[in-house]
């Protein structure tokens, strides 16, 4: 335990490693990594996102970098997003991406597998009303495709009108005509993404050792797709 | 009934074969005694006999016919194939093949010879394999892939020979001349799971995409390591024990690296001059295809020839290019080379099942001894499951989604032998090896044992230990956007976080492909279009439209045209039009299935898309022939009428280009109107048409909120979302016919605008539409993948105008021009 001389006691680290599930090993880590995007500060805050150089070329940073604003995914019932971050909340947001351990119950599971989910859904739902809107998904969807510029932006909506309408097909079967679809529920969304092997693929690797280098071991981890999917690389 | 019918197709099977194996004998003296006479004669011989001159391609293409016979009797019997797998079976075939030509020759006159196995019918498989690789799939599990290709099959070929030798030691298996070397020899040639046998048993069972990988992935690489200690073991026995020395052994590890990296090496370079050819085929599309086949097989050759391992070559031949020559290529040459591929691949690995059956049917080459068989079995099966668990353990430390106990059961189930090692065992020189028969026949029944006891037993043991299966159905739009989500959202994480792991090389190669590879290799128009959202998207359209009419049809939308005799020949047209336009367009989508249409409900024909009995009913019911005659003179001509020109390089599917456009044009115009109706926020004037069923409604704080309809509006709106939304376009509303357009309201019969749609494509669209106005042109590479897109972009602009006939009353408030005149050579008026 040498390396906890950074301001967290030994204390708190049990007690972030109970709430988050993180090893010490991995908390330590994150916690530097807190520290050094923070500038040795006990916040964090938005503009400290904006120095991560390969953040840039990412699409849905603004989503991704919103989500760990979000007091939804700390457990709050606070509308407005907050303006900084403790560790604690990022370490909250990072456990998202924490893989299910081997030895966990069937409930436990589907729990985990709930709450990644909800944490999607939180990254859509962007105005916090607790249904993804139409415009609300358009807005994804362009992001999606910003990268592409041969895709204008009138593709991007048809896509998200396209994906909206069959939404709506599959969760509300047949409609009546004067009927019209809100969004997308916390309930729908799940029905949607039941194929969906949601616990097996938001995942990522944290390390148990300091690695900002060497990582040779990547092939081995097993992220998993689709078959025969051709056009993905 | 079930059974009478597979009688008699057994029956013609077994005419077939005795038609094509016992004459060939007699044939074979008829023709020599011919030949003699012929020499007698002076004058001219009007029929002349002349076997020996086809003698070799005719029996090729007679086997080839045989093979797919038995194919087709198989599948004939599905609740056989759903118990027994199809490689069985066609083993089975082979076997009952194999006696009708030992009791007609008796000797083999056919086996599986290695040249054609190796030369001809292996590399159609590899390529095809390759070519549809799983990229993305694969290399996420390329380090457990690797490990269970090269030290799994190491590890089986070593404890296979060993154990044999010490059971031999031990005198389990009586008297045999077989060295330790020779034991390490057979291991080798054994040791290598089969990638035929694994995809033709594997491609029934559907386990998870995972599990499938891991076992396709390792049959395929292992053939590197095959290669290697096959060649190290047989220069061993030629040089016999003495002469092996460290030196020998470094040099057979050398030799590993070299023929498996120079393999895979052989076929990224060749796989790179594929893009590099397809990136200037624009010319030559129609034998586009062909170079995929030939560079592929060339690839394999050139890597046979330096003595690497071809199968190595092909895969990353194929794994290489594919995304590039998918992206270069026509999209019909893609189809293309798909099919003609499967086709391949498919015929091929038929005809290895057969031939494998038919070259166990042989005296002469069976040797038994219980002891070697048997033990031989059991090793494979044992140190097979030893081998994964040993291999998967150290890996599931790695893994961020570690092998289920029961995947790694399957994995060792999974280990079947199959045509390799047949071929690798007959290879084997029977002067240095002397129990080589015996080698053979235990290769046999191992590739016997696995592919059928193991390969029945698969879909039990996958359902009875509940591996995970995959998910069958494809994917929705919704998934796959969120599957784009993950993949970014992931990326971005690992970055905040620090980590460096498999998602940030991911994305790291990702960029690099993007900025170097895509520019070198792809065409500059076809960079563009890369997008699998967008194609999936692509796709959904045109499967909307087959629905949609389908819909159409079915709510028998059209019936009110049955009163008036003069529209009769629309629905014939449309539906023609349909006909023709639609294989077209929806060639790629295979929903087939949408055009089969249901059966009309009303003796009155409404448009249906099979099209002749249409006609003919319509005929026969009407009884007019005032009708008869409009028909005749105002149907577009039938497609036979384009057929007659023959061109080796030009495929001109459906040269009435009018006919599609103007199906595109109606189908889609209508569509988009009903979407906008049913979608945009935009203010709208109140539906006119009893029948609209679709209501625009404004939430409160403005937000555009989706009015859903029934089923079929459903298709509609997604097809027609493709199209610039934002565009202020009165919305139709007030259109009865839900299928069909108000322009075939028989109330303004004369406004019909199908002079329209000739008129403007006559012009070629000079004036540009208002919608194009507004527009930038898309460029052309745009266009070539997005062509029915756009055609129908066209129809919504031009075709606007046809809501005229239905909105009179709001035609002042139409800011679009009125119809044109009809052109006077209108067939219409004629």
């Amino acid at each position: 335990m040498g390396s906890l001389q950074s301001s967290p006691s030994h204390q708190d680290y049990v007690d972030l490693a109970e709430k988050t599930g993180f090893s010490f090993e991995q908390i330590s880590i994150l916690h530097k990594r807190f520290k050094q995007l923070s500038h040795n500060e006990d916040k964090l805050r938005r503009e400290h996102f904006g120095q991560i150089t390969d953040l840039h070329a990412n699409p849905i940073r603004e989503q991704i970098v919103e989500a760990f604003f979000d007091r939804r995914n700390f457990y709050q019932e606070i509308e407005e997003p907050v303006s900084e971050i403790s560790f604690e909340n990022f370490l909250v947001v990072m456990s998202n991406f924490r893989p299910p351990s081997d030895n966990m119950s069937q409930e436990k599971l589907v729990k985990v597998r709930k709450e990644k989910l909800r944490f999607l859904f939180n990254m859509h739902d962007t105005d916090k009303d607790g249904t993804i809107t139409l415009e609300e998904y358009r807005h994804v969807v362009e992001e999606l495709l910003s990268y592409y510029e041969a895709l204008e932006t009138e593709t991007a909506r048809g896509i998200a009108d396209a994906a909206m309408l069959e939404v709506a097909s599959i969760t509300r079967g047949h409609m009546e005509p004067d009927e019209f679809y809100e969004g997308i529920t916390f309930e729908h969304f799940l029905k949607l993404l039941e194929g969906f092997d949601i616990e097996s693929r938001m995942n990522i690797r944290f390390m148990n050792m300091d690695t900002t280098t060497l990582c040779f071991l990547t092939t081995y981890r097993g992220v998993k797709s689709w078959p025969f999917q051709l056009y993905f690389w | 009934m079930g059974l009478h019918r597979h009688a008699g197709l057994w029956l013609l099977g077994s005419a077939m074969l005795l038609c094509c194996v016992s004459p060939l004998k007699a044939e074979l003296k008829n023709s020599q005694h011919e030949s003699h006479s012929n020499s007698n004669i002076t004058g001219i011989s009007i029929v002349t006999l002349k076997w020996e001159h086809v003698k070799a391609p005719y029996l090729v293409a007679v086997w080839i016919l045989v093979c797919f016979l038995c194919k087709l009797v198989i599948e004939a019997n599905h609740h056989v194939t759903s118990i027994i797998p199809e490689s069985a079976l066609l083993i089975c075939a082979g076997f009952i093949l194999g006696g009708i030509i030992w009791g007609a020759d008796h000797q083999q006159t056919f086996s599986l010879t290695p040249v054609v196995f190796f030369y001809y019918l292996l590399p159609s498989i590899i390529v095809d394999s390759g070519y549809h690789m799983p990229n993305k799939l694969f290399f996420s599990n390329l380090g457990a892939i690797l490990v269970h290709a090269i030290i799994g099959t190491c590890w089986n070929a070593a404890t296979l020979g060993l154990s044999l030798w010490g059971c031999q030691k031990g005198g389990a298996m009586g008297d045999l001349d077989i060295g330790l070397l020779q034991y390490l020899l057979f291991g080798s040639l054994i040791a290598a799971v089969d990638p035929v046998a694994v995809l033709a048993v594997f491609e029934q069972v559907h386990v998870n995409d995972v599990l499938f990988i891991l076992v396709f992935g390792e049959s395929l690489l292992n053939d590197g390591v095959t290669v290697v200690l096959f060649n190290v073991f047989d220069a061993f026995v030629t040089l016999g024990g003495a002469q092996i020395d460290a030196v020998e052994i470094i040099k057979g590890i050398i030799s590993f690296f070299v023929v498996a990296f120079g393999g895979s090496l052989l076929g990224m370079v060749f796989g790179i001059l594929m893009c590099f050819l397809t990136r200037c085929t624009k010319n030559i599309e129609i034998i586009e295809p062909g170079f995929i086949f030939v560079v592929g097989y060339l690839s394999y050759l050139t890597a046979e020839m330096l003595s690497l391992s071809a199968i190595l070559s092909c895969v990353f031949c194929g794994v290489c290019c594919q995304k590039y020559i998918n992206a270069n290529m026509n999209e019909n040459s893609v189809k293309t080379v798909k099919y003609v591929m499967k086709v391949l691949a498919n015929g091929s690995e038929t005809m290895i099942f057969v031939f494998l059956g038919i070259s166990a049917i042989d005296k002469t080459i069976w040797v038994w001894n219980t002891g070697f068989i048997l033990l031989t079995l059991l090793f494979i099966f044992v140190y097979r499951f030893i081998g994964v668990f040993l291999l998967t353990w150290p890996l599931n430390r790695y893994r961020l989604v570690p092998l289920e106990f029961i995947d790694q059961l399957i994995m060792g189930f999974g280990g079947l032998r199959g045509a390799v090692a047949y071929g690798l065992a007959v290879m084997m020189d029977e002067k240095k090896i002397k129990e080589k028969n015996l080698m053979v026949s235990t290769t046999l029944i191992v590739v016997f044992f696995t592919v059928i006891i193991q390969g029945i037993l698969m879909k039990p043991v996958v359902t009875w230990l509940k591996v995970k299966r995959a998910t069958l159905h494809d994917l929705t739009l919704i998934e796959k956007v969120q599957n784009r989500v993950f993949d970014h959202m992931l990326v971005a994480v690992e970055d905040i976080s620090g980590q460096i792991g498999h998602n940030y090389f991911r994305d790291k190669w990702k960029n690099f492909e993007e900025k170097w590879m895509m520019w070198m290799l792809m065409k500059p128009s076809a960079r563009k279009t890369q997008d699998h959202v967008f194609s999936v998207f692509h796709q959904l359209n045109l499967k909307d439209a087959v629905e949609y009419v389908t819909e159409g049809e079915r709510s028998g939308s059209l019936e009110f045209i049955r009163n008036d005799s003069v529209l009769i020949d629309f629905k014939k047209k449309l539906g023609d039009d349909m006909l023709d336009a639609m294989p077209d367009v929806t060639a790629d989508t295979s929903f087939d299935q949408g055009i089969m249409l249901p059966f009309r409900r009303d003796p009155v024909p409404s448009v249906s898309l099979e099209m002749h009995e249409q006609t003919m009913n319509g005929l026969r019911e009407m009884e007019d022939l005032n009708s008869h005659h409009l028909l005749q003179e105002h149907l577009y001509k039938g497609r036979k009428q384009h057929r007659h020109r023959f061109s080796r390089n030009h495929l001109s599917i459906n040269t009435d280009e009018d006919e599609v456009q103007e199906i595109f044009q109606r189908t889609m115009r209508k569509r988009l109107e009903s979407f906008k109706s049913a979608k945009m926020g935009m203010a709208l004037p109140k539906t006119i048409s009893k029948h609209t069923k679709k209501e625009q409604q404004k939430t409160p704080n403005g937000k555009n909120r989706i009015s859903v309809d029934e089923d079929y509006e459903f298709s509609e709106a997604d097809s027609a979302s493709g199209y610039d939304p934002s565009f202020t376009y009165r919305a139709g509303g007030g259109i009865e016919n839900p299928a069909f357009m108000a322009d075939l309201d028989p109330v303004v019969p004369l406004q019909i605008p199908p002079w329209l749609a000739e008129a403007e494509l006559d012009s070629g669209g000079v004036a540009p539409s208002q919608r194009a106005q507004t527009r930038p042109p898309l460029t052309a590479g745009d266009l070539r993948r997005l062509a029915p897109l756009r055609i129908s972009t066209q129809s919504t602009d031009s075709f606007m105008m046809a809501d005229i006939p239905d909105a009179e009353q709001r035609r002042d408030s139409f800011d679009l021009p009125p119809p044109p005149p009809p052109p006077p050579k209108d067939g219409y008026h004629q």
